[in-house]
């Protein structure tokens, strides 16, 4: 074993040029947008003062800001709750046993393959909220297929309109976690099952005791994950109903504002998303971290 | 094995090298016969109206080169954020497209545009445009931008077939909102569901300000921009009443149709009406619609004798690096071939009042007559009344009306976004 800088310089030096670009880009740049935060530009003319956390306040008593997160709630709450249960359902009846099962997995994960933009703007027609004579999409789908009183308003529903968003994005991310739960049943020895079936197990206390507590690292880091991508929601609104008020979230304010040059106001909202994803992230990082740790 | 393979990755990577060593083909800053134009104007008609407006720059100016600098996209919102960042690096375009009015707030307050009345002076512009438009374009005794084009959105566009089917008579405008209303209740009667077509936000926002403008008067509307007129004024209560009755007539998907799928509801006669702004001639146009047979056109009821204008313009940056150069695309967009040329191709009207209006279609034409008669107002929707910010806090207002119909809070919110943008 080389001692000093023989041992710890190679190693360094492959990976100080991506230390320099994620020092600069990255975290210097999260730098400069807390500090334009912390500014008072909302127009083209230069920041002029160092106004602290008043733009913080100032948002957070806006109501067009709370109505922002609490579409961004409704999503998130349908958008995790539909993917985490159609992810391992799916995984569950491919774990099975299933003729063909490439086929079946290649399908439910080909969706996520496709940019938010792309389906977006599919279920923009999907979606239309006409009802009736000029309805088109899935309104017009239900009314062929005789289910006419299927029909509704989908997104342009205040209050739960945003679980009509949350739609298309069940449908492309599904898969993705399919994949996890998938691949954590894949990872639970055979003779784990065995000997619990042995021991007079039934199918529902088999899963409850032996298979879940064995999943749950992989449904952990499923549900971070998904939660950190529907909290930056931004192109999948765009696609589908461009920056509305029905549809407004933290995202596509950011960006209404940031297109009307109030510069102070985006890097304040851009900078709160980024603590709601740190809030989430970092106690995750922590825990797996200690986990690691606890297996060396 | 490894000689074939570095060899191979050295001409990559020498490729990659080689591919930032492109040769500048734009602005050159010691060439002072250039000029470097700005626009959004990269598609469709409006590429049109470019190409025939540098025909008529090249043959007034043949020294001068033409730099073509548009950026296409999302209806100039991807220009001026390409906009904002060059004019942040110190950068700026010679000269740049800009809504006329208000919208260049920003720009005068950041010092990034150059007066540009004595240009207006040299050449007669303040006698050959609309004393009324002058006096729009004017801030504080300076005037900022040459509009190429005016567009009018207070026009009403309307299927002959459909009103007619139903009683109406197409050709008599309704005198006021009231008779109106009135019409677009015998239509819902007669069996048309939706007799009013409207789209997204800022289709919203025309509407409502063409129904601020009947029930305040040009003078009571403009007055809402300088802070002469209060926003919780009786005459905004009343509009916004009027907004709410004309929404129980519009089609319940509205908030996401883009404005010419509100049009084609018209087209498809499955609507009578759509509040939209000259640019929908385009459309009825494509339909092989003739003027005053199968569609025609009027003032929004009530703001009769008034022209609604937004205008396409152009400015002189400062620190432009071609500054001659600029002055003679001003020069030429101004002038009344160049302003012809444009507004043939692109379907608008010239800011001149010295046209010649059997030169321009139909609909051009009543366009041109009244823009020489009535009083000009700036348009709110359209960046000429109000600067970007307040208008996207009366945008999210109305997208919120739309959405939840609180009339309270609609007058709360407008009154909060007068007292942010007036101070």
């Amino acid at each position: 074993m080389k001692k000093g800088y023989k041992n710890w310089g190679p190693p360094l030096l492959l990976v100080s040029p991506t230390i320099i670009v994620i020092g600069i880009f990255v975290y210097g740049l999260i730098g400069a947008n807390i500090a334009v935060s912390f500014s008072n530009r909302h127009s083209l003319v230069p920041a002029t003062e160092f106004v602290g956390l008043e733009n913080y306040f100032a948002i957070f008593a806006e109501e067009r800001f709370i109505h922002s997160l609490q579409n961004l709630g409704v999503f998130t709450v349908f958008f995790i709750g539909g993917t985490m249960l159609f992810g391992f359902l799916w995984a569950w009846m491919l774990d099975k046993g299933v003729t063909a099962e490439g086929v079946f997995r290649s399908v439910f994960l080909f969706p996520m393959a496709i940019s938010f933009v792309a389906s977006g703007v599919v279920w923009r027609w999907l979606l239309n909220s006409a009802e009736g004579d000029r309805a088109s999409g899935l309104n017009r789908i239900f009314e062929n297929l005789g289910l006419g009183f299927l029909q509704n308003s989908w997104w342009n529903e205040p209050g739960w309109g945003m679980a009509a968003i949350a739609l298309p994005a069940i449908w492309q991310l599904a898969g993705y976690v399919m994949a996890l739960f998938l691949a954590g049943f894949r990872g639970i020895p055979a003779d784990l099952r065995e000997a619990a079936r042995m021991d007079g197990a039934t199918e529902w206390k088999l899963y409850r005791y032996v298979i879940f507590p064995q999943l749950s690292p992989v449904a952990l880091s499923a549900l971070i994950i998904v939660g950190h991508m529907s909290l930056k929601v931004f192109d999948l609104i765009m696609a589908i109903t461009k920056s509305i008020y029905q549809t407004e979230v933290p995202a596509t304010y950011l960006w209404v504002a940031l297109t009307a040059n109030d510069y102070a106001k985006s890097a304040t909202i851009a900078t709160v998303l980024l603590l709601f994803v740190a809030v989430l992230i970092v106690p995750y990082m922590v825990y797996t971290a200690r986990a690691e740790r606890k297996q060396r | 094995m490894r000689k074939p393979l570095s060899i191979i990755a050295g001409a990559v990577a020498l490729g990659l090298v080689l591919a930032g060593c492109s040769s500048n083909t734009g602005s050159d800053p010691e060439n002072a016969n250039q000029v470097e134009v700005f626009t959004w104007w990269a598609s469709g008609s409006e590429k049109v109206g470019l190409d025939a407006l540098v025909k008529v720059f090249q043959e007034q100016n043949p020294d001068d080169e033409f730099i073509n600098a548009s950026v296409a996209g999302g209806a100039g919102s991807n220009a001026k954020a390409a906009l904002a960042s060059r004019l942040e690096a110190n950068n700026p375009p010679d000269t740049f497209q800009a809504h006329a009015g208000a919208e260049l707030t920003d720009y005068i307050n950041a010092g990034q545009l150059q007066d540009l009345s004595s240009f207006y002076q040299e050449n007669g512009l303040t006698d050959v445009f609309p004393a009324s438009l002058v006096e729009r374009l004017t801030v504080d005794g300076a005037i900022y931008s040459v509009p190429s084009n005016i567009h009018r959105a207070n026009v009403v566009w309307a299927n002959t077939q459909v009103l007619t089917d139903a009683g109406i008579d197409p050709m008599a405008a309704p005198a006021d909102l009231d008779a109106w209303i009135a019409d677009l209740k015998k239509l819902k009667d007669a069996g048309v569901e939706t007799p009013l077509a409207l789209g997204t936000e800022w289709t919203q926002m025309q509407l409502f300000e063409n129904v601020l403008i009947a029930d305040l008067g040009a003078d009571g509307y403009s007055g809402l921009w300088t802070g002469d007129t209060a926003w919780d004024d009786a005459g905004v209560e009343k509009a916004i009443a009027h907004y709410s009755e004309l929404l129980d007539y519009t089609n319940s998907d509205f908030a996401g149709l883009d404005w010419d799928a509100a049009t084609q509801i018209v087209l498809d006669g499955n609507a009578a009406y759509n509040v939209m702004g000259d640019w929908a001639e385009s459309a009825f146009q494509q339909a092989g619609w003739t003027y005053d047979n199968e569609y025609t056109t009027w003032a929004t009821p009530g703001t009769d004798g008034v022209f609604d204008f937004l205008a396409d313009s152009f400015t002189l940056s400062v620190g432009a690096p071609h500054e001659a150069a600029a002055i003679d695309w001003l020069t030429t967009i101004s002038s009344a071939d160049g302003q012809k040329a444009f507004n043939l191709a692109k379907g608008s009207i010239p800011a001149r009042t010295d046209t010649v209006a059997a030169d321009y279609p139909a609909y051009q034409q009543t366009a041109i007559k009244s823009f020489g008669e009535d009083t000009v107002v700036s348009s709110l929707a359209h960046g000429a009344a109000a600067s970007i910010a307040w208008s996207g806090d009366i945008s999210s207002a109305i997208g919120k009306f739309g959405a939840d119909r609180d009339a309270d809070s609609l007058l709360a919110g407008l009154v909060a976004a007068a007292d942010k943008s007036l101070g």
